[in-house]
């Protein structure tokens, strides 16, 4: 007779899927999820495809802060570092204007992305790794201005201000995912594509914060001084917070422009940052899928309030008539679901599900 | 030399508003031990309510009601969304005052508009002649001004009971409690002294320029500042953003002549290049208080 939720082993208790539920569930997931190309529109699709990468973006920066308690509010430039690592390196050799190496190959380019970040997360990590709390969110942002004046005025590489250079290409072995195919369109192909690489991202994430390094990280955020006595080299899991986080940075900074096909300088600003902060809190912090729903919610929110005008009359679709745009209306909602999510359920959308799973665990005893 | 007084003037000028902005995130930090991002939204909310205001008076006037209801504003935001997040850590109340910039910032920029809004301030893009070099008057009326503001906030810390109660209740909470002090109204009152003198940098910041949406980026030039200084010195704070102002000025004037890599608005980024070099040596700035460990 098996029972399903008597653990016997730290191993057990700790393992990816550890009850039946989450087996089924990952499984109904996994299934909608690959169903989702057929069912919906492609114009959806991409949205779907973004939200993916802003998922992995989001995994990366929820390992420094969620789970390390290293506030960063940098993650916009490893992003764009990754991004025009990726471009450079699958860029036009016989351009005259930009660098470009012509290496189209998916995985070269998106491994060198994320090298590329995670190196210069290295650089900045001992740096990081001597400043506490507020300190470092500080230090973090002026590393954003800097990478912004950078990216805005090395033209050969990105293009100039306005400007911009065509995004990475994506092909494997041969096979073109950014074009129209014959059997898929050029979003289900990207969809799927980058459903793949989260799925992938995801696991080796969830496996690092299950293992010694996760345990860690989550010693060294909780009471770094604790952590050191117990004998934590806290510099160095700092350091490797930082590497690990800047390289998934690099790698959906690599993969966040594919889908429109450009990058432009200016689009590694504060606003950046911060919205990759609000996909962490508004999920949960230090959870995998709260950083991924967080990053759907955030990424999905633009679209829905697009739809708000044709409800309410009073707010206008473009910026050129008088009253309420849908963008201010956008932005302002953004901002109060940051407040709110804080003050009302700081544990993110992971909270209200872990609420919603207590309750129908043990339904119809409250308790 | 004539160039190098005008550049050094400039410079005091541009310096004193980040001193302004400096003093309020100080202000805030001290007492609630959070960097408070919304002070970007309060210096554009301070500059807009003044441009409105000076519409029906007297430009004097419109500035002191204009920070009066933005001191006001700042109160209600710490009443409204900072107060039911004590005790919760700092990184969150601090993302929490993210959310408020980005709202309060959005409605600002929404009465804005596209175009400059013209502040109607006496002294405009008018020019002094002080030996031999062209000097900006309102520079002069910013720097005079943020001295007078300085001394008046030292004076109200140092002798008022008020004062002395928002000492006492940055160096100890609870045993300011204790002895009578309402932590709560501390609160309230750093907050509105910080978006009120946020309020004034946006009013001085935009006197001849004008008010634009993209003003609010100098605020956050501010955080270098706070962070040279130290994020609990308000002496500091006043030092650290004169100097990285006139810095910066100097950058700007003489800074053609390095490397076309760097770019021509490299003064830009300047205050956060010097503020990483500085956090190289001292981790908690020049004037800040030395974090003491326990176990």
């Amino acid at each position: 007779m098996s029972r399903p939720l008597l653990y016997l082993s730290y191993k057990q208790d700790m393992a990816l899927l550890n009850t039946p539920a989450k087996r089924w569930w990952t499984l109904v997931l996994g299934l909608v999820a690959v169903a989702l190309p057929f069912l919906l529109t492609d114009d959806l699709l991409v949205v779907l495809a973004t939200a993916c990468v802003a998922s992995i973006g989001a995994i990366g920066l929820n390992i420094v802060t969620g789970y390390g308690g290293q506030v960063s509010l940098g993650h916009a430039f490893f992003l764009g570092l990754g991004a025009y690592t990726a471009a450079a390196l699958s860029g036009d050799p016989d351009s005259t204007r930009l660098i470009g190496f012509g290496i189209t190959s998916l995985p070269v380019w998106l491994l060198a992305a994320g090298l590329v970040a995670g190196l210069a997360g290295l650089i900045v990590a001992p740096l990081a790794a001597r400043l506490r709390g507020l300190y470092l969110a500080v230090v973090t942002l002026g590393l954003v201005f800097i990478g912004e004046h950078i990216f805005k005025h090395w033209r050969e590489l990105t293009g100039g201000v306005g400007v911009g250079r065509p995004a990475a290409v994506p092909e494997l072995f041969g096979f073109q995912f950014a074009v129209d195919g014959e059997l898929f369109t050029k979003a289900q192909k990207l969809y799927l594509l980058m459903l793949v690489l989260l799925v992938i991202f995801g696991v080796l994430a969830r496996n690092l914060v299950r293992s010694r390094t996760g345990r860690a990280l989550a010693a060294v955020r909780d009471r770094d001084l604790a952590a050191e006595v117990i004998g934590v080299d806290v510099t160095r899991y700092k350091m490797i917070a930082f590497a690990v986080s800047s390289f998934y940075a690099g790698v959906a900074g690599a993969l966040l422009y594919v889908m429109i096909g450009f990058v432009e300088p200016g689009s590694f600003n504060l606003g950046m940052s911060v919205q990759y902060i609000a996909m962490v809190l508004i999920g949960g912090v230090a959870t995998i899928s709260g950083s991924v729903l967080g990053a759907l919610f955030i990424t999905l929110l633009p679209r829905v309030t697009r739809e708000l005008p044709a409800v309410l009359p009073f707010i206008s679709g473009s910026s050129a008539a008088g009253g309420i745009t849908v963008f201010q209306v956008e932005t302002i909602l953004y901002g109060l679901l940051i407040i709110g999510f804080l003050i009302f359920e700081p544990r993110g959308l992971f909270g209200i599900w872990i609420r919603v799973r207590t309750y129908w665990k043990s339904w119809p005893f409250s308790h | 030399m004539n160039e190098f007084l005008a550049t050094v003037v400039r410079g005091l000028g541009n310096g004193s508003i980040y001193a302004l902005l400096a003093l309020g995130f100080v202000i805030v930090y001290k007492s609630m031990r959070v960097i408070s991002f919304a002070q970007p939204a309060f210096m554009m909310a301070g500059a807009l309510l003044t441009g409105y205001l000076v519409l029906s008076m007297n430009f004097f006037l419109a500035v002191l009601v204009a920070l009066l209801l933005t001191a006001l504003l700042g109160a209600g935001v710490e009443r409204l969304a900072l107060r039911p997040m004590i005790g919760k850590p700092v990184f969150v109340i601090a993302i929490i005052t993210l959310g408020v910039d980005i709202v309060i910032r959005t409605v600002v920029n929404s009465f804005i508009g596209l175009d400059i809004r013209q502040m109607g301030d006496p002294w405009g893009l008018e020019q002094l002649g002080v030996l031999g070099a062209r000097i900006d008057q309102r520079h002069l009326a910013t720097l005079v001004a943020t001295l007078i503001v300085v001394a008046a906030l030292f004076a109200f810390y140092r002798w008022s009971r008020t004062g002395l109660a928002m000492r006492a209740a940055s160096s100890d909470q609870e045993v300011a409690l204790a002895q009578g002090v309402s932590v709560g109204r501390v609160f309230s009152l750093a907050w509105a002294l910080a978006a009120a003198l946020a309020g004034l940098a946006g009013v001085f910041l935009s006197t001849g320029i004008g008010l634009e949406q993209n003003l609010w980026l100098t605020a956050l030039k501010a955080l270098p500042v706070i962070i040279l200084g130290g994020l609990d010195s308000l002496g500091g704070a006043v030092i650290a953003g004169l100097s990285i102002g006139i810095v910066e000025a100097l950058v700007g004037s003489y800074g053609d002549n390095l490397h076309p890599v760097f770019g021509g608005d490299f003064f830009l980024v300047v205050p956060y290049l010097l503020m990483l070099l500085v956090l190289l040596v001292r981790p908690y700035g020049l004037f800040g208080a030395r974090e003491v460990e326990r176990i």
